[in-house]
């Protein structure tokens, strides 16, 4: 569901502008409705996740209906709805995954973080979640973080613990989001 | 050792580089394709190979490319289905990510063939990585002059762009690819009319599978012949198999088409047997979306015959004891797993995955994952695998897309031939959720459970 209490206004900086000015150049001649998908990708990279106003931001850049960019964005999972953590673990949970432990790394990862599928850890870090099959089925169990998408494969318990360390770790080095 | 035509070089560092792949001979079949065949002989030849689509429907390649419509003066587009979701499958992500220039290379050929002067590769959003490594691969093509305007002076211009998609299976179905490609949700379309006359911005568009694709590089260099010289019948050349679940090599393997299951699954070229010295159960050929069988009717056929990794043998007995070659998406299951909780599993995905649009395929799902989620948790009934059957039977041939199809085949065939299985969940409520049914007979080739 769309977000309609956090909507504070947002502007997309020049370097996101010129982006958005290469994608729609692979398109045909009034085709550029083509460059919603991409675009989206790249601000919720910059964002962490597609508030309203930065929707809305985006149907007049590509000159569309706000509506026709929330029907996009509501339809693929991979856009979110919903500030989410600063890292959103994402685990197949999909068959193939399965046969090899992929349901003992989620549990695992509820427990070490303490919170629930799709919610935040109090520190803003965290949130986890189980997704359909990855197209890594013979590397399973595995999971993902975006927004560059890093594969984390053949996972056990022992390589989740030592993967969540570094990330708190490394968090302090970048900034939550590009843009903060 | 079989031969290996995608994935010869896979090995060979620096293999992901344009100087690399060009010293071990890559892009001599843009080569010849543009500077000594005309379109319609490139056509020819891949109709000659005998190649069939590796995405999951197994048409025939060059004949699809033949019937593209050619109206004066509208474009024609090429896009490649890199959207690889089918649980069990991850074939092309693999290529991607070591031998970009092989699809690069590929989407040349293809693209003169076809007369396109913009194509696109239509990746799925969380293979971000695999976007960026063919984005470089184009860049890199780009500066040799192998993209572009005026290809290796020829006259030939040819554009390639990589989108990526939002995370939705449905959009591997051809239509709703392109539904994707142009900005929308990806609700599959009413065919006819077909792609090839009306696809992409409602131009003639070709889709083709990344493993397809990158095929016809060999199949330029070497010509159709050659590679319908490798394989059985109607089952031509290489094909990459994704092999994944129990087995002590998971992988994706490059075999010729022909090779006997059995050999696929103990060989130590390939799968390297069954992990942890467990037996084997079960075993899914080509992706969720195909029949599961259980392990003598995996090596063998209901007539005993052993069944070979082609097309028509793993189909061989249709949906009361065979299965379908699929995406290739190898799934082996061992004696420890419990089909009724894999048939959920699946289940739940085709409801997540349905895109909505048709009533028996977005409520049938529905239906379905419910069922099986209280069969598997000791609340179901004896009249459920009936129900299940029922629902089944009306999803299938009932949808505009075939999500549908696929969503009722793995849960009807794990029935057939799980049925006790799935009882043993009923009679014994408490046991089921502390153990798991185990092996039963389904290894012994003497009696297979099949009901016609
Ligand atoms: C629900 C569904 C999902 C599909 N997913 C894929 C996919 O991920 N990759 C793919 O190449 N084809 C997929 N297909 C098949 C495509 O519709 C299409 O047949 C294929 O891309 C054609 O390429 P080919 O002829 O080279 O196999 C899917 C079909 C359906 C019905
Ligand atoms: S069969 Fe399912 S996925 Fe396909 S169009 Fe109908 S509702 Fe959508
Ligand atoms: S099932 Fe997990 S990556 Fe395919």
């Amino acid at each position: 569901m769309l977000s309609v209490t956090q909507n504070e206004p947002v502007e997309f900086a020049p370097t996101l502008l010129a982006k958005f000015a290469d994608i729609v150049g692979r398109y045909p001649e009034g085709r550029h409705k083509s460059a919603l998908l991409p675009i989206l990708h790249e601000v919720q990279a910059h964002f962490g996740w597609l508030s309203v106003p930065a929707m809305d931001q985006v149907a007049s850049y590509l000159k569309l209906e706000p509506i026709e960019v929330y029907e996009v964005a509501t339809f693929y999972t991979m856009y979110f709805l919903q500030p989410q953590g600063k890292y959103m673990l994402e685990v197949c949970r999909t068959g193939p995954c399965c046969l090899v432990g992929a349901e003992r790394i989620m549990e695992h990862l509820e427990d070490r973080l303490g919170v629930k599928e799709g919610e935040v850890t109090a520190d803003g870090l965290f949130s986890w979640r189980g997704v359909e099959c990855l197209a890594a089925c013979g590397f399973g169990p595995v999971l993902q973080i975006g927004p560059e998408y890093t594969f984390y494969e053949n996972l056990t318990e022992e390589k989740v613990d030592e993967l969540l360390t570094n990330l708190k770790n490394n968090a302090g080095s970048q900034p939550l989001s590009a843009n903060s | 050792m079989a031969r290996k035509l995608l994935l010869a070089n896979i090995n060979v560092p620096g293999i992901n580089t344009l100087e690399v792949y060009r010293q071990k001979g890559g892009y001599r079949a843009v080569e010849k394709a543009l500077k000594t065949m005309t379109p319609d002989e490139v056509v020819e030849e891949v109709k000659k190979s005998g190649l069939r689509g590796r995405g999951g429907a197994g048409f025939p390649t060059g004949m699809k490319w033949s019937f593209l419509a050619k109206p004066e003066g509208v474009p024609r587009y090429l896009v490649c289905n890199g959207d690889e979701s089918e649980p069990g499958t991850f074939k092309d992500r693999f290529l991607m990510t070591y031998i970009p220039h092989a699809l690069i290379e590929g989407m040349i050929v293809s693209s003169y063939a076809l007369g396109a002067k913009v194509s696109y590769i239509y990746v799925r959003g969380e293979m971000m990585p695999q976007i960026r490594i063919l984005e470089k691969a184009i860049a890199e093509a780009k500066a040799a002059g192998l993209l572009g305007k005026n290809i290796l002076g020829t006259g030939y211009d040819l554009e390639l762009y990589v989108q990526p998609g939002g995370g939705a299976y449905i959009c591997g179905e051809e239509t709703a690819l392109l539904e994707s490609l142009e900005g929308k949700r990806g609700n599959p379309r009413l065919k006819p009319p077909f792609p090839a006359v009306s696809g992409l911005y409602g131009s003639p568009t070709v889709v083709n599978n990344v493993e397809s694709i990158a095929a016809t590089v060999p199949i330029i260099n070497d010509g159709g012949e050659e590679y319908a010289k490798i394989g059985i019948e109607r089952s031509t050349g290489t094909k990459l198999i994704s092999a994944s679940g129990n087995i002590n090599k998971p992988g994706v393997y490059e075999i010729e088409l022909g090779v006997p299951v059995e050999e696929f699954i103990y060989s130590d070229e390939y799968c390297g047997g069954i992990a942890n010295g467990k037996r084997f159960k079960a075993m899914v050929a080509g992706g969720s979306s195909v029949p599961i069988l259980p392990a003598n009717l995996a090596t063998k056929t209901a007539k005993g015959e052993s069944r070979l990794m082609t097309y028509e043998s793993l189909a061989d007995g249709g949906f009361v004891s065979g299965s379908s070659m699929g995406s290739g998406g190898f799934i082996v299951f061992d004696e420890d797993q419990c089909i009724v909780r894999n048939t959920w599993n699946f289940a739940r995905f085709y409801h997540h995955e349905s895109c909505g649009q048709c009533s028996p395929c977005r409520e049938g799902t529905g239906w379905m994952e419910k069922i099986l989620h209280r069969l598997e948790y000791g609340h179901g009934s004896f009249s459920d695998m009936d129900l299940l059957v029922d629902v089944s039977k009306k999803i299938e041939g009932n949808t505009i897309c075939p999500l549908g199809d696929a969503s009722a085949w793995p849960v009807a065939s794990a029935i057939r031939h799980f049925r006790d299985e799935f009882e043993w969940h009923v009679s014994n409520r408490e046991e089921s959720q502390i153990r798991n049914y185990g092996l039963a007979h389904y290894a012994d080739p003497l009696e297979p459970l099949v009901q016609s």
